[in-house]
């Protein structure tokens, strides 16, 4: 073969383009508006060059007109995924800024939200994550349990996917009389439920061929591109903000932060698996012990944030959410600037799926978790 | 007209004494044509039809859905609603396709699956063609297709149709091999290719169980490249939805997509009803030597439900994995096919010569 290339490459008259084809911004896969301009060698991927931005909404430059108090209702808009987290981000730097301290119910209520949308999320994740290596059903059973949650989020706050639930001074209202109970009729039916997951799709010999060892991260390479959540704890880095920076209810709860070691396909698969068992015992421990008393406290009508920067970190499915405000003083913050997980996480696939096939591209893809609101905002 | 559900050689008979009666020699085999064509013709669009809804309903149970519910009793109108639709979209041709090619690529398909289904009995007497080489001749028309699929890849100037060709045509032309070997080993143990006398074969006991371990170790391998064979999940690399968008046939609307898709279904079958044929004794009842009894019962059972019930079983069996498991890598379908199916398949070849020539099966 080589020798024939010699010959081919020295006669200098064969011009080859390059086989560039466009993922996006419509397709299967890219879970939403990303376009991904892949170069191709056959079937190798040689280069992947996301695209964003089809559907940026300038949510960073709408905050600027706004109140504090009216911001957290635009970020749900950003990773619907997390819309809880995101909101929570929110109110803890508002919180922050103002000094004052939420009371410990709605720490808690605000902890068991983030753990139930860490769980709608992560089971919505693999969903599409089966999907996307063609195991359909996985589809519909993600989404059957992922039912039960919603259920729970719109009894008690009326919205389903964007809860617009977590609010500067605490949460919007009371949690319903039911949410103890239907939280733990949840559980007790997800314990059951999830290895159903894992016989369907972990330990089928197809999906562990296509997974293990592909698309290498190394702990260096997380580090460098800043990976963050599952992604980049599958290498190896412990990067979890519910451990690192505790906020609301996590420095009351024990659990373990989940890290692997291999950092390819099937550890990142793997860990939000486990990572959905650990949410449960979370939620496990706070659940009947929520305490009496105010789920907020009064905030003024005008909110004005002392002149400074303020940053506050949560963890989402996806990654570290950070939020940065700029306050000049004024009932409108001067600059805000979203840290979203997705955008982070999108930049480091180029360099791991060089070499692998187009199949592998959309696995590695999947495993990162892409919500593109998220990546555009 | 003598009609009887046991044996459709009188009724068969009949027409053609009755046509015989009135026509001359050539005018009678232009209008037994005719009559054999239509049938074709209606049978493959209403098995066709019905088989899409079937896998609807199959694929809705695995997925604790309903499937189609609204359309007719049970959604059973459901897919006659959507061919009519299918039939009234418009036809898209892309700018700068080949388009002889591309029009003429669904026609390959479909052509190629006409004539392999032509030879497949569906009850005594219910066969339109019998020769010596029968088996032969459904793998090599089937593997025609493989050409409809190329060409429709390559004239319909769209990078992921082009993909999705290239992968078909690996693939189906690997498979080809394993459903072939597979196919040989049972012709060895039959001593026959005709399809008649494959199937008179199994008259006392079937052939998966007569051939005992290399007829099962060979009816595995059969489904396993029959389903790779057909380009259905988990092999459904052609058209990997996740990753092409809809493969070779992306650019295709209308009826010439109707036309891939009516192809795809009718190869399911014929994968199916070929694994009965070879495997499961045709439209042979269920046999077990002795016991007269239970034969007799079998007996009464006529031999187009039996042909139905396997060829049904063994569809399901597919739809089952087609539901269940992920897809397949391109590297990987190879590996499996050149480093795993074919040396068990040759290997399965000299152990049923061996179990043929020292009288070992029953």
């Amino acid at each position: 073969m080589e020798e024939y290339k010699e010959i081919l490459l020295t006669s200098d008259e064969i011009k080859t383009d390059d086989y560039l084809v466009n993922m996006g911004p419509q397709h299967p896969s890219t879970h939403g508006v990303l376009r991904l301009l892949v170069k191709l060698e056959g079937e190798k991927v040689l280069n992947v060059q996301p695209h964003i931005g089809y559907i940026h909404s300038g949510i960073e430059k709408m905050t600027e007109s706004l109140s504090y108090i009216q911001i957290p209702h635009l970020t749900d808009r950003m990773d619907y995924l997390a819309a809880h987290m995101n909101n929570e981000a929110v109110s803890l730097c508002v919180e922050k800024g103002l000094q004052v301290e939420v009371p410990e119910r709605a720490k808690y209520i605000r902890t068991i939200f983030d753990e139930l949308q860490r769980l709608a999320s992560h089971q919505l994740w693999w969903c599409a994550f089966g999907m996307d290596m063609g195991a359909l059903t996985t589809f519909f059973y993600g989404l059957r349990d992922r039912e039960d949650i919603l259920d729970i989020f719109e009894e008690t706050c009326g919205a389903r996917l964007t809860l617009n639930y977590s609010v500067p001074g605490g949460v919007m209202f009371d949690i319903h009389p039911n949410f103890q109970r239907d939280v733990k009729a949840f559980i007790k039916k997800f314990r059951q439920k999830l290895p159903e997951y894992e016989r369907l799709l972990t330990g089928n010999v197809i999906f562990q061929e296509r997974t293990k060892g592909v698309g290498i991260l190394s702990k260096e390479d997380a580090i460098a591109y800043g990976v963050t959540g599952p992604s980049a704890r599958a290498s190896g880095f412990s990067c979890d903000i519910r451990k690192k920076q505790p906020y609301s209810a996590y420095p009351y709860v024990k659990f373990k932060e989940i890290l692997g070691t291999d950092g390819d396909t099937f550890t990142r698969y793997h860990l939000r698996i486990l990572e959905m068992y650990e949410s449960m015992n979370i939620i496990e421990q706070l659940i009947d012990n929520i305490p009496e008393g105010d789920y907020a406290v009064k905030m003024k009508g005008v909110t004005k944030l002392p002149e400074g920067e303020y940053y506050q970190r949560v963890e989402t499915g996806r990654g570290e959410f950070g939020v940065y405000i700029i306050s000049d003083g004024k009932k409108n913050p001067y600059r805000m600037k979203f840290r979203s997980p997705g955008f982070s996480n999108l930049f480091a696939i180029n360099n791991i799926a060089k070499g692998w096939k187009i199949a592998d591209l959309v696995a590695i893809m999947g495993t990162f978790d892409l919500v593109i609101p998220d990546i555009d905002r | 007209m003598a009609f009887n559900i046991y044996d459709f050689t009188p009724l068969t008979k009949s027409i053609h004494d009755s046509l015989s009666a009135s026509l001359n020699p050539t005018a009678t085999l232009a209008v037994e044509w005719l009559i054999v064509g239509v049938a074709y013709l209606l049978f493959v669009a209403l098995f066709g039809l019905f088989l899409v809804y079937a896998e609807r309903k199959v694929c809705a149970a695995f997925q604790q859905r309903l499937g189609p519910m609204r359309v007719g009793p049970w959604g059973l109108l459901q897919t006659i609603a959507d061919f009519i639709k299918l039939l009234m979209k418009e036809l898209i041709t892309p700018k700068r396709a080949d388009k002889f090619l591309y029009n003429l690529a669904p026609f390959i398909v479909i052509i190629a699956t006409f004539m392999a289904i032509s030879v497949i009995p569906f009850a005594p007497g219910l066969a339109s063609f019998d020769f010596d080489i029968g088996v032969f001749f459904v793998t090599a028309v089937s593997s025609v297709s493989v050409i409809g699929v190329l060409l429709a890849g390559w004239s319909s100037n769209n990078k992921y149709s082009l993909i999705g060709a290239m992968r078909s045509g690996a693939q189906i032309v690997s498979y080809e091999l394993s459903v072939g070997l597979a196919l040989i080993t049972m012709i060895i143990f039959a001593g026959t290719m005709q399809i008649s006398g494959i199937i008179e074969g199994q008259r006392d006991l079937w052939f998966i169980f007569r051939g005992h371990v290399p007829a099962v170790i060979a009816f595995l391998v059969f489904v396993i490249a029959g389903t790779a064979e057909t380009n259905r999940g988990p092999f459904d690399l052609a058209e990997a939805e996740s990753e092409l968008t809809a493969g070779f046939h992306t650019e295709y609307s209308g009826i010439k997509f109707a036309f891939f898709f009516l192809a795809e279904y009718i190869n399911l079958f014929i994968v199916a009803a070929m694994a009965t044929i070879v495997f499961l004794g045709g439209w042979m009842p269920l046999h077990f030597g002795q016991f007269e009894a239970f034969n007799g019962v079998m007996d009464l059972i006529p031999g187009l439900i039996w042909f139905f019930l396997k060829v049904f079983a063994v569809i399901f069996l597919m739809m089952w994995f087609k539901w269940t498991f992920p897809r397949l890598r391109v590297d990987h379908i190879l590996n499996l096919e050149w480093k795993y199916l074919l040396p068990i398949n040759l290997m399965n070849i000299i152990l049923m010569t061996l179990v043929v020539l020292l009288g070992l099966h029953f």
